[in-house]
């Protein structure tokens, strides 16, 4: 690609970016009243969106080869029972990683 | 006064922050080394560190810019890795309104993360919320941009194996997503009508993904998540009804 054509690839998909995140708030502008479907999606999207994220962040595991997804498993349950016992945020996110990065050296 | 509530909002928001520092800037760099093995000049992971933002758009930006010119196609890519930020707008919208300027730059860097923390931050009347909001986002964007600058100036330099430490990220979705499943209801013989957001969300995007394979799952997902939740509408406003009437 030359200088120019990068350029413009970038400037499109920055421009795509910036209108998925801004196309909400345009449809639904302040001042106009938010319809009630749009009022219920915006309660009850986020919980199904968590559990969304995560399995985002699972995608590439695989259970059928290489370390079958072990270290993944034991680090959510590290990171359950942490959290379940301690009621905050950061303790089981430390204690999730740590078990996976010792897991995946040890696997 | 006005300095006073604006320390407060920033001493409340970083260390909310703190799991996405370590996430964001480990992700930065190995972006940011990435993007300077493969030849581009030492200041496009920067820039597009902080204009694009989307960690996942500009590790396939790399890919995109290593090919031939294709800008439909980059559009195309850009619409299917956006399109959740669709969500997490319209579960931000009322969150989000009234915030003068500060609005314009909530809405531009919202990422995954930094709509998850600010979703999901129970924040006393005593702080300024949108402070608070603007210093998230502020600080996530900047951990991003730091991180990608270092892997790009200094990418070569770095030996320590810090192999896994990603896993911070997935680790905070997970607590985010544990702490909404308390929110929602503890007591197991609602289970399932408590939780029918939590369990569509896991199910139907973990579905996709062994239907769909890694790549193509997330637009999927969402049109599942969104039919299941119009479908359901009735009983689960009815659950969520019944629920603020008895707290």
């Amino acid at each position: 690609m030359t200088h120019l054509e990068m350029f413009i690839t970038v400037t499109v998909v920055v421009a795509t970016t910036v209108l998925t995140r801004f196309l909400p708030y345009m449809i639904f502008s302040e001042g106009r009243e938010i319809p009630k479907t749009v009022t219920y999606l915006g309660k009850v999207l986020a919980p199904a969106v968590f559990g969304m994220l995560v399995v985002y962040c699972l995608k590439n595991v695989s259970f059928v080869s290489g370390t079958f997804g072990i270290p993944e498993i034991a680090s959510l349950i590290v990171i359950t029972l942490l959290y379940l016992w301690k009621k905050d945020m950061l303790i089981p996110m430390a204690g999730g990683t740590i078990c996976y990065m010792v897991f995946i050296r040890l696997m | 006064m006005k300095t006073n509530v604006i320390q407060n909002a920033f001493k409340f928001a970083f260390p909310r922050t703190l799991p996405v520092l370590t996430g964001y800037v480990f992700l930065g760099i190995t972006y940011g080394m990435l993007m300077s093995t493969q030849g581009f000049p030492v200041w496009l992971p920067t820039v597009t560190a902080f204009v694009i933002y989307t960690g996942s758009m500009e590790f396939l930006m790399v890919s995109i810019l290593a090919s031939s010119f294709h800008p439909l196609s980059a559009f195309a890519t850009a619409i299917m890795v956006g399109a959740r930020h669709l969500f997490y707008g319209i579960s931000m919208l009322s969150k989000y309104r009234n915030m003068g300027w500060k609005k314009f730059y909530l809405i531009y860097t919202t990422s995954d993360e930094t709509f998850s923390v600010n979703y999901s931050a129970v924040i006393p009347d005593t702080i300024d919320r949108g402070w608070f909001y603007f210093f998230v986002s502020l600080l996530d964007q900047l951990y991003w941009v730091i991180g990608a600058t270092i892997g790009s100036l200094f990418g070569s330099l770095i030996t320590i194996d810090l192999r896994g430490l990603d896993f911070v990220m997935t680790a905070m979705f997970t607590v985010i997503f544990l702490q909404q499943w308390l929110k929602d209801g503890t007591n197991p013989r609602t289970m399932l009508r408590d939780h029918i957001s939590e369990l569509i969300g896991i199910l139907g995007s973990a579905a996709c993904r062994l239907l769909f394979g890694p790549d193509r799952f997330m637009i999927p997902s969402m049109l599942v998540i969104l039919t299941v939740l119009l479908i359901f509408r009735k009983p689960i406003e009815k659950n969520i009804d019944g629920k603020e009437a008895r707290s």
